[in-house]
C-alpha cells in the first residue's frame, strides 16, 4: 500500500459525526470581478499524490480525491476548506422528527458532463456503488445505517436510516454523484462538477477542462493540469522553474526556505488534520496500565520533536482532535512534558527500573526519525526501545490486522477521527466503556451542540488516560506562485478545490 | 551461421521460460498478502476469502502459474491489483519514455566512451591518458541522481534553458517539448554509463595495442593510427560489445532513479510503485518485459560479436 494509504483509508472510515453549519450556503462568489484574460488561464498543479485509478469506490486513493472531488464530481453536500458541511447538489433537506428519514430535493438543471440530466436515480445508484459488496470505499461502514433509498420522483431522494446518525449528512459529502449510466469510471469520469475530465497520462499528468454547461458558478479558470511527482525535490524544482503554479502539499520543510524568502512565491501555513501518533497496544502489558502510558507521554518532549522535523511549522496537539474539528479543545497541558513526574509514575506503576518494548516503525518519513528521538527520550527514564522497522504493507498485516505489537508509530490523516477511541475493536484496543458510551451517544445526538459537548467529554478522557501519545499535528503547507489567488489552503481530507483559482 | 542462429534462438526461448518460472516463484515467496490491496479497512474473513478467490491466489501454485503463462503467451499481462487497470496498457504507455531515454543515452554514452577510451589507451604515456582514466574512475563512483541534480541546478534552475523535469502531457505529439524533456535525463544516464564504458574500451584497446598483429602491421609500414583503424578497433570491439549489451539492458530499468529525479513517467517508476504496493501483475509484467529485453539484447550482442569476429562463430559451432 502506498505511503499514507493505510491510515488515510482507515481513518477515513471515521466520521461518526456531523458538523455545525448546515444552515445557509455561504458561498457567494463575486463573479465579474475576474478579468477576461485570467479566466482563460490553465492552472498547473504539482502533487505527490497520483491516483491509482479514477474511481473512489475502487481504491483510487487520496490522489483521486485531490484531483476530482468537488472539481469533477460533486456530492449532495460538500465539506468546505474550512471544515463546514454545506449543501451542494441537495437544494434542500427535510429530516423527520425521529431523525430516521432524510428527504432531499435535488438542484434543478444539473447536467452530467456527458449531457444527461441528473436525477434521483443517479443519486441512489451512486450511494449504492459505495455500499456495494465489492466496494473499496472507506466510507462504506459509515453508510451501513442506510436501510433504504427511495426515489419518489426525479428530483427527490428519501433515505431511511436504521438508527439516528447525526453525521449522516457529513458522510454524504464524501459520496460522488456519478452518472448511473456510466460504464467505466476507473479510467474516465462523468460527474456534475465545474470541470470535465480531460486526460490522464499515468505517471505524469491529469488534466481537467472547464465545463461550459455547469449548473452553478463557473470555474474562474479554463482548466487544471495536475502534474505528479515521486520526488519532492523534482516537485520543488518544477515550482522554481514555473512548470507548476502551486504545490498542494509540501512534504519537506528544508525546501521551504527557497520559497519563503522569495516575493514570487507565497508559503501558506494552513490547518492540517494529520496527526503523528505513538499508538500503544492498550490491551497488552505494560501499556494496559494508564500510569505507564502517562509516563511515556510525559517523558517525550513533543515540541522538540516537532521542531527537529518541521522547524517552525506544525502544531503541538494534546489529543486526537485537530483544531478544525468542532469539538477541538487545547489539551496540550494534559500529560505535558515532565521527566521527573514520568519517573514517579513509572515507580508507582511498578517499573522503577523501566522496561523494554519494541516499537513498530513504518519505514518511511517521518517515522524513523521520530522513533530514534523517542528512543533517546525514553532512555532518560530507564525505558529501552527496540526500533522495529516495517513496511506499510507489513504494518497493515502485523499491527492493524493481527494486533501483534506493543507500540507503533503511525500518521492518522483524517478529521473527526477521535471516534475511533469509542471502538474497542480498533487496532489500538482502547477500551473504556464511558468513552464508547459518549461516542455512541454523540452519534445519536439530536443537535450538533449536544454532539460537540459529548465528544469533548470523550476527548478529555482519552487525553487524561493517554490512550495514545499524540506527538504533533502536521503542518499543511501549500506553496504557490504569488500570481495565484483563490486556492484552498487547508487541504481537508486531501481535497483540492481548483475552481476558485485565479492566475493574474 | 544458420546453425548458430537456430541454437542461439533455442537458448533464448529456454532462458525466457526459465526466467518466467523464477519470476513467478520468487514473487510468491515475498511476505504479505496482495489481497490486502483489494480490501476495505475492517474487512471480514469472508471478504478476505472472496478477494483471494477474485485474485486467484487461493488456487494451487501450479495452476496459478499455468493460467498466468497462458495469459502471457496471448500478450495479456493481467490487471493491476491496486488500480484494477490492465498492466499491458500502462507498460505500453510508458515505453515511449523509457525506450527513447535508454537508446539515446546508450548512443551518447558510446559516442563519448569509444573515442575517449581509445585515446586514453593510445596516449597512456601522455599526461592526459592517466587523467582520463582517473576521471572515469571518479565517474563510476558518482551516483546518477547527483549528476542529475547538478545538471538540473545548472541548466534548469540557473540558466533556465531546459525543463527541470516532467514529460509533456501530449507526449511525442509535441516532439520539441518531448525532446527538451529528455535532454538532461539522457545526458545524466549517458555520463554515468560512459564512465564505466571508457574503462572497458581503454583496457580492451591496451590489450590490442600490445598484440603481435599490430606490431607486425607497424613493421609492414602502417602508421600507428592506420594499424589501429584497420586491425586494432575490430579486435578491441569484441569484449566491448559484450559489455555494451549488458549496459543497455541495465539502463532499461536502471533509469529508475533518474526517472524519479526528473519526474519522468517511465517503466522504472512503475516498477518501484508495483513493488511497494505488492502489485504482483505489475511487477511480473514489467520484469517479464525487461527480462525479455535483456535476453534479446544479449542475443543481438552475441550476433554482433560474431559478425565482428567470425572466428567466434567457428569456435562455437565446431
Amino acid at each position: 500500500m502506498n505511503r499514507r494509504a493505510v491510515i488515510r483509508t482507515l481513518a477515513a472510515v471515521t466520521a461518526l459525526s456531523l458538523t455545525g453549519g448546515l444552515a445557509a450556503c455561504g458561498s457567494d462568489d463575486d463573479s465579474g470581478a475576474s478579468a477576461a484574460d485570467s479566466s482563460s488561464a490553465i492552472i498547473q498543479v504539482g502533487s505527490v499524490y497520483e491516483p491509482q485509478n479514477l474511481d473512489n469506490t475502487a481504491g483510487g486513493g487520496q490522489g483521486v480525491t485531490e484531483a476530482l472531488n468537488g472539481n469533477v464530481y460533486e456530492g449532495l453536500f460538500t465539506l468546505t476548506d474550512t471544515g463546514a458541511v454545506e449543501p451542494l447538489l441537495a437544494k434542500d433537506q427535510k429530516v423527520s422528527d425521529d431523525g430516521l428519514t432524510y428527504t432531499f430535493t435535488l438542484q434543478p438543471n444539473v447536467k452530467f458532463h456527458s449531457g444527461a440530466a441528473l436525477t434521483s436515480k443517479d443519486v441512489k445508484a451512486s450511494v449504492e456503488r459505495v455500499t456495494a459488496e465489492n466496494s473499496k470505499s472507506a466510507r462504506k461502514s459509515n453508510l451501513a445505517v442506510i436501510k433504504s433509498i427511495d426515489t419518489p420522483d426525479d428530483a427527490t431522494v428519501v433515505f431511511t436510516l436504521s438508527s439516528r446518525s447525526i453525521s449522516f449528512v457529513y458522510n454524504l459529502s464524501y459520496i460522488w454523484i456519478s452518472n448511473a449510466a456510466a460504464t467505466d469510471l476507473t479510467t474516465t469520469a462523468d460527474g456534475t462538477g465545474p470541470y470535465k475530465f480531460g486526460e490522464w497520462k499515468r505517471g505524469s499528468t491529469l488534466s481537467l477542462t472547464k465545463f461550459d454547461g455547469y449548473w452553478g458558478t463557473a470555474a474562474k479558470n479554463a482548466g487544471v493540469v495536475f502534474h505528479y511527482f515521486t520526488d519532492a525535490t523534482a516537485l520543488n524544482n518544477a515550482l522554481l522553474t514555473n512548470a507548476v503554479d502551486i504545490v498542494t502539499s509540501e512534504q519537506s520543510p528544508d525546501a521551504l526556505a527557497q520559497f519563503s524568502g522569495n516575493a514570487s512565491y507565497k508559503v501558506n501555513d494552513g490547518k492540517g488534520t494529520t496527526k503523528l501518533l505513538l499508538a500503544f497496544n492498550d490491551k497488552v502489558a505494560p501499556f494496559d496500565k494508564v500510569a505507564v502510558r502517562q509516563a511515556v507521554s510525559q517523558a517525550i518532549d513533543d515540541k522538540k520533536l516537532l521542531t527537529s522535523i518541521w522547524g517552525e511549522y506544525g502544531t503541538e496537539i494534546g489529543s486526537m482532535v485537530p483544531p478544525t474539528d468542532p469539538w477541538y479543545e487545547d489539551l496540550t497541558s494534559v500529560n505535558a512534558y515532565n521527566v521527573e513526574n514520568a519517573k514517579k509514575l513509572l515507580t508507582d506503576a511498578g517499573f522503577p527500573n523501566g522496561f523494554t518494548f519494541s516499537l513498530d516503525t513504518p519505514s518511511y518519513d517521518p517515522h524513523p526519525t521520530a522513533a530514534t528521538f523517542i528512543k533517546s527520550e525514553l532512555a532518560k527514564v530507564g525505558i529501552t526501545v527496540n526500533i522495529n522497522t516495517i513496511t506499510a504493507d507489513e504494518w497493515y498485516t502485523k499491527v492493524y490486522q493481527k494486533r501483534d505489537f506493543a507500540a507503533t508509530l503511525q500518521e492518522h490523516v483524517n478529521d473527526r477521527d477521535v471516534v475511533w477511541y469509542g471502538n474497542p475493536d480498533f487496532y489500538w484496543g482502547y477500551n473504556n466503556t464511558q468513552v464508547t458510551d459518549l461516542v455512541n451517544k454523540a452519534e445519536q445526538a439530536t443537535t450538533t451542540d449536544e454532539q460537540t459537548s459529548l465528544l469533548k467529554q470523550a476527548n478529555k478522557i482519552i487525553a487524561e488516560e493517554a490512550a495514545s501519545d499524540w506527538l504533533y499535528l502536521y503542518p499543511q503547507i501549500v506553496v504557490a506562485s504569488s500570481k495565484l489567488t483563490g486556492y484552498p489552503v487547508n487541504g481537508l481530507n486531501a481535497q483540492f478545490f481548483a475552481y476558485g483559482i485565479v492566475k493574474s | 551461421m544458420i546453425r548458430y542462429l537456430l541454437r542461439r534462438t533455442a537458448i533464448l526461448l529456454v532462458s525466457l521460460s526459465a526466467a518466467a518460472v523464477v519470476l513467478f516463484v520468487l514473487l510468491r515467496l515475498l511476505p504479505g498478502d496482495p489481497a490486502n490491496a483489494l480490501l476495505p479497512v475492517g474487512a471480514t474473513a469472508e471478504q478476505i476469502e472472496a478477494a483471494r478467490r477474485e485474485l486467484g491466489t487461493d488456487a494451487p501454485l501450479l495452476s496459478q502459474f499455468f493460467s498466468w503463462l497462458g495469459d502471457v503467451v496471448t500478450f495479456d499481462l493481467g490487471k493491476s491489483l491496486v488500480s484494477t487497470l490492465p498492466v499491458g496498457d500502462e507498460i505500453a504507455a510508458r515505453l515511449p519514455v523509457t525506450v527513447p531515454l535508454t537508446l539515446a543515452a546508450f548512443t551518447l554514452a558510446v559516442l563519448i566512451a569509444v573515442p575517449v577510451g581509445v585515446l586514453a589507451a593510445a596516449r597512456a604515456d601522455r599526461w592526459y591518458g592517466p587523467v582520463i582514466n582517473a576521471v572515469a574512475q571518479l565517474g563510476i563512483a558518482v551516483p546518477a541522481f547527483w549528476v542529475g541534480l547538478l545538471l538540473i541546478t545548472v541548466f534548469a534552475l540557473n540558466l533556465q534553458v531546459l525543463p527541470a523535469g516532467g514529460f509533456p502531457p501530449g507526449g511525442w505529439s509535441d516532439p520539441g517539448a518531448a525532446i527538451e524533456a529528455l535532454v538532461l535525463p539522457v545526458v545524466t544516464v549517458a555520463l554515468v554509463m560512459s564512465a564505466s564504458l571508457i574503462r572497458y574500451v581503454r583496457s580492451a584497446t591496451l590489450d590490442v595495442l600490445g598484440a603481435d598483429y599490430l606490431r607486425t602491421a607497424r613493421a609492414l609500414g602502417a602508421s600507428s593510427s592506420q594499424a589501429m583503424w584497420r586491425h586494432g578497433l575490430r579486435n578491441a570491439a569484441v569484449p566491448v560489445i559484450a559489455v555494451l549489451a549488458m549496459e543497455l539492458a541495465t539502463t532499461f530499468l536502471g533509469a529508475v532513479v533518474v526517472e524519479s529525479v526528473f519526474a519522468l513517467p517511465g517503466l522504472g517508476g512503475m516498477l518501484v510503485r508495483g513493488i511497494s504496493q505488492h502489485d504482483y501483475p505489475v511487477i511480473q509484467g514489467i520484469m517479464l518485459v525487461s527480462t525479455a529485453t535483456v535476453l534479446v539484447v544479449g542475443f543481438l550482442g552475441d550476433l554482433a560479436q560474431r559478425l565482428v569476429d567470425p572466428r567466434l562463430l567457428h569456435r562455437s559451432t565446431s
